[in-house]
């Protein structure tokens, strides 16, 4: 229990998958414009980090076992095609909600915070149960770093900034701020 | 497609669409291996040479494929190619292959390399795909160098490993952490900003109005 723990937490906090692992950046700055989209997204890519957390661990026990060089195009693939199944079943489901995604839905396909996540999970030999809390530590992570950048996002939009560090340059230095932050957790486990 | 010549083909994504600095494409492994230069390099040659392999041979499978399998297909081929970088490198340098990490792996999802192949590769013949494949690959690696020369200049006194500010500097560590690399690429940004700026400045009035208004 107290391992499982350690791996939320470490998932979650001190190896923050955006802002100390630099992984899923393309979404954290594409969609981190408002709050509501942030959080939505978060939990979508937290959904499919939980999927693709299962489908590898059944890929690494009854697949892969003999063929690890297939390892990475097995994971792509399979990660492609639970997009594609989460996209129908969303579209189906809650046509509302697949509108508001838009593009963002299939582009999950290209987070790299997922591939990410199948490949230390099978590095470090997690099991299933291991595999989902660190699934779900990653996209709390992951929710909680997207929706902080859209909030500070907001609030500097109505500031007056130079004009030669609008947009990427001013995103850029705050990712940074907020990087910095982060880095306080790196002392959480010491004693461990 | 504006220019058709091959220097056009070559040149293109260089500096004027420099995928990294113009495009902000590809920023993950932009911001999480650039912390040395050796480390920079490596990165940038592997991913090179994905980009190169997987142009070459979607342009010349690109009447075979069906437009509906398209992405599979790319991503397929440059999965297979990253694989190939990934045990190489494993091979011959493994110290470097072991700070890259997972990296490596995630060139597969570099959307640099899958956004060349639809816009490019998979239109263009051959000649023309390894052309814009070498560009892009030489912006690629030159941003990546310009980021790991700047931190492990201030954040470890030393590039590709040879002390250049003697025994009494005191090394920036925050610059090769994390948020390092954040704060870098950001300044960087502005400073390119800066520099086009006062560009368009020094450009008559009238003209520069005209440019600011269009753009």
């Amino acid at each position: 229990m107290a391992e499982l723990a350690w791996i939320f937490v470490s998932a979650a906090l001190v190896n923050n998958f955006t802002l100390t692992l630099f992984l899923g950046l393309c979404s954290f700055f594409g969609v981190s414009r408002d709050v509501g989209t942030a959080v939505r997204m978060g939990a979508a890519n937290t959904f499919v980090l939980v999927m693709t957390s299962i489908a590898v661990w059944v890929l690494n026990t009854y697949v892969l076992g003999s063929t690890p060089y297939l390892r990475l195009i097995a994971f792509i693939v399979v990660i492609a095609s639970l997009v594609q199944v989460v996209e129908m079943a969303i579209k189906k489901l809650s046509p509302v909600l697949f509108r508001e995604m838009g593009i963002f839905l299939p582009l999950i396909t290209t987070n790299c915070a997922i591939l990410a996540l199948a490949i230390f999970q099978t590095n470090r030999g997690y099991g299933l149960v291991e595999g989902l809390v660190f699934a779900l530590g990653a996209g709390a992570g992951l929710t909680m770093a997207i929706s902080l950048m859209a909030s500070l996002r907001e609030t500097l939009d109505l500031a007056d900034v130079p004009k030669v560090a609008r947009n990427m340059g001013l995103a850029l230095i705050t990712a940074g701020a907020l990087s910095l932050a982060f880095m306080g957790f790196a002392g959480l486990f010491s004693a461990e | 497609m504006k220019t058709t010549t091959p220097t056009a083909d070559l040149t293109r994504g260089i500096w004027r669409e420099n995928p990294v600095l113009v495009q902000l494409l590809a920023l993950c492994p932009t911001l999480a291996v650039t912390n040395s230069v050796a480390n920079s390099l490596a990165m940038g040659l592997a991913t090179s040479f994905v980009l190169l392999g997987s142009s070459v041979l979607v342009s010349t499978v690109r009447k075979l494929v069906p437009t509906e399998v398209r992405i599979s297909t790319y991503i397929l081929i440059i999965a297979t190619f990253v694989t190939v970088a990934d045990m190489v490198l494993q091979a011959t340098v493994p110290n470097i292959h072991k700070e890259l990490g997972a990296f490596v792996a995630l060139i597969v999802v570099n959307c640099l390399i899958l956004a060349r192949q639809e816009a490019f590769a998979a239109k263009q013949p051959v000649g023309r795909a390894t052309l814009d494949a070498i560009g892009y690959s030489i912006g690629f690696t030159i941003a990546l160098v310009i980021m790991g020369t700047v931190r492990e200049l201030l954040g470890n006194g030393t590039l590709l490993g040879w002390s250049v500010f003697g025994p009494s500097y005191e090394p920036w560590v925050i610059m090769i952490l994390p948020p390092g690399g954040f704060l870098t690429l950001g300044l960087l940004l502005v400073f390119l900003g800066w520099i086009k700026e006062r560009g368009a400045q020094s450009v008559t009035d009238d003209v520069a109005v005209a440019v600011r208004e269009a753009a």
